[in-house]
């Protein structure tokens, strides 16, 4: 039962009609590891996490979860088996709480008056509040809109929120994409924290400047091939960009570039 | 897996570490959220700029209808009884704009159900209640219909209710002539009055005796013949105040509230949290249908008729009403305490004009200034709300 690895993908292949998103993939997350998995656009990131989450099933290859083969009909029984994953949209609601967005279709309730199904807002704003401080995010009041949260902080929030409701692997589907570079920094240290809690973390990105120094493993992907697994002391940061860009295209482009800036 | 790539993640470490400092800081922090004033926590919420209004409206109304009558007991009842109509659909059409719906229906709704209320005790025989029931279970039918076409079609509810705005009205006259050859269905006043159901619900006041008695120890004033000049509460106040309260219960303090807020504010991230979002939608637009049900069966058993083009532009009334409350027309904010006082200011401009001595056709332009300015204000308020501060 204890397997080395919480989450295995094997020679994993997933098509859409004819055409290929992925190949033969292999992942393997071990236990409290942050695993990043890095890649173009149109690499087959996005598949990849899908079928993760549950929501595509590969078409071929094996899915293992403990060391036990599994195959998720829905989203939903990925999530019952503790694999959560923060889409970029973070599905979070604007113009809501901290504290209700926090609860949102979970919501704790407390019977009043012997038969009135209230909600037990005095606990979810204590619980809210409690998560994100424990983040190392203070906020002034549970009950203000999460419009007014930074989206460093509201980022922060939907992966509060995932690691409270029970997840041991936490999918980020770009975390950083759209965020400056303080607040990209404050979601790192939120990786790092993940992973000192014993979760285990799969972490999307093309910035390898984000993903290098939080990553314990990297997986590189190239049109839906997976170009190879490394460990961190096995490849450098210049190693890892290159492998990503395509090499040497990349560095053909980039004195081109050069040429033109001079 | 070593930890040896803790090393290489040394700034956040000691970033860490400064996090803990401000954690120590934390107690200091929350005190300050004590130290906001009420008045500061009454401002961030949706319907204070309607209560605010409300009060202008009153010192307008005070002042210039002073001595008219308009605030005595027989006067406060004449407008009370306004808003309480339009404050029962205001109810309805605010839940669902928060669901991030509209529902253009409602008006027309009023007048086909007061037909289907009418016409089968009047030219079929059936009891008043059984065709209130099926009135309302009519009702909730086409709420149902209109939800489902919204959720199916995916086109703006704006524009599938329209459809039905047109449809029902078209309805209520085509088979109001069809079966009774005449557009106004009068003499089920009496018939109403007698029944069990509609007699103890719907019909006539409350609080008789407590008029009665107020009026004896000379505290209402009495007509000549020893009646006093209010008989008693009507009913449709008590139904505004009923579904006011449940309503707010249910909005502020249930997980359905949650929900409701939710769909409004953002579909797609509610349905990924696992909100029932469909559910939620057409649960609401048959609660719209429900309260323009309910409008219609107590405008029939207090006036005695049903008319085809009752309840004409009412959709219209519902949702000003609701703007006016602070409830955004793109969902997700307000609340029906707001809602119920734009209804309330409605009334109170609508039958105050009549007290003045301003022509009554004021009555528009001012409900049209309020919502123009009702509309900035709450584009305002999201403003503040949704950006990062």
């Amino acid at each position: 039962m204890a397997s080395e690895y919480i989450l295995e993908l094997q020679n994993v292949s997933k098509r859409f009609g004819s055409a290929i998103a992925l190949r033969d993939v292999t992942l393997r997350l071990r236990r409290g590891e942050v695993h990043c998995l890095l890649g173009d656009n149109g690499a087959g990131k996005s598949t990849l996490i899908k079928t993760l989450a549950g929501v595509h099933k590969p078409s071929s290859g094996a899915f293992r979860v403990d060391g036990a083969a599994v195959e998720f009909e829905s989203p939903r029984q990925a999530l019952d088996r503790g694999i959560a994953t923060v889409y970029q949209d973070l599905a979070l609601v604007p113009l809501m709480s901290i504290a209700r967005n926090f609860f949102l279709g979970r919501e704790p309730v407390k019977t009043r008056f012997g038969v009135f199904p209230a909600l037990d807002t005095a606990t979810m704003a204590e619980v809210a509040a409690d998560r994100l401080r424990n983040m190392g995010i203070l906020i002034r009041d549970a009950n203000q809109p999460v419009g007014t949260m930074s989206g460093g902080e509201k980022q922060c929030l939907a992966i509060a929120r995932a690691i409270h409701f029970g997840a041991r692997v936490l999918i980020l589907d770009e975390p950083t994409a759209a965020l400056g570079v303080r607040q990209s920094f404050n979601v790192l240290k939120l990786i790092h924290h993940a992973r000192d809690q014993g979760i285990s973390v799969i972490f999307i990105t093309h910035n390898v400047h984000h993903a290098y120094p939080i990553g314990d493993t990297f997986t590189l992907l190239n049109r839906g091939v997976s170009v190879g697994t490394y460990a961190k002391d096995a490849i450098s940061k210049d190693e890892v960009l290159d492998i990503m860009a395509g090499g040497t295209e990349m560095q053909k482009l980039m004195s081109e570039l050069d040429g033109v800036a001079v | 897996m070593s930890r040896q790539p803790l090393i290489a993640i040394k700034e956040p470490v000691a970033d860490a570490s400064a996090a803990g400092t401000a954690r120590a800081a934390a107690p200091e922090r929350d005190d300050r959220v004590q130290q906001q004033s009420l008045l500061h926590r009454f401002m961030g919420r949706p319907e204070s700029a309607s209560i605010a209004g409300a009060l202008l409206v009153f010192a307008i109304f005070g002042y210039a209808a002073s001595g008219s009558g308009m605030f005595a007991l027989d006067g406060i009842l004449n407008w009370q009884t306004v808003a309480a109509y339009l404050g029962i659909i205001s109810i309805g059409a605010c839940l669902l704009m928060i669901g991030g719906e509209f529902d253009l229906s409602m008006g027309s709704m009023i007048g086909f159900a007061g037909m289907m209320i009418a016409i089968p005790p009047l030219y079929f025989h059936w009891p008043v209640w059984l065709s209130v029931l099926v009135a309302f279970v009519g009702c909730l039918a086409l709420g149902w219909l209109n939800g489902y076409l919204v959720i199916k079609t995916r086109l703006p509810s704006f524009i599938v209710t329209l459809a039905f705005l047109f449809i029902l009205r078209g309805l209520s006259l085509a088979l109001s002539i069809h079966f009774t050859n005449r557009t106004i269905v009068s003499g089920i006043g009496a018939l109403a009055a007698e029944d069990w159901l509609a007699g103890a619900l719907f019909v006539g006041t409350v609080g008789e005796d407590l008029f009665n008695w107020l009026a004896a120890h000379g505290m209402v004033a009495m007509t000549s013949d020893g009646t006093p000049v209010v008989h008693g509460v009507p009913k449709v106040i008590l139904w505004w105040g009923v579904l006011l309260v449940c309503s707010s219960l249910v909005l502020s303090f249930t997980r359905i509230g949650n929900w409701i807020y939710a769909v409004g504010g953002d579909a797609n991230a509610a349905k990924n949290v696992g909100v029932p979002v469909k559910a939620v939608k057409t649960s609401l637009f048959m609660f719209t249908a429900f309260c323009a049900c309910l409008f219609a069966t107590l405008q029939v058993c207090d006036i005695g008729s049903a008319a085809a083009d009752r309840g004409l532009q009412k959709e219209f009334e519902a949702i000003i009403a609701a703007v006016i409350g602070g409830t955004l027309l793109t969902g997700g904010y307000g609340s029906v305490v707001g809602a119920s006082v734009g209804a309330l200011i409605f009334g109170v401009v609508q039958i105050g004009i009549t007290y003045t001595d301003a022509n009554s056709d004021w009555f528009r332009v001012f409900l049209g200034l309020m919502l123009l300015v009702a509309v900035i204000f709450n584009n305002f308020v999201r403003r503040r709300v949704t950006e990062s501060r």
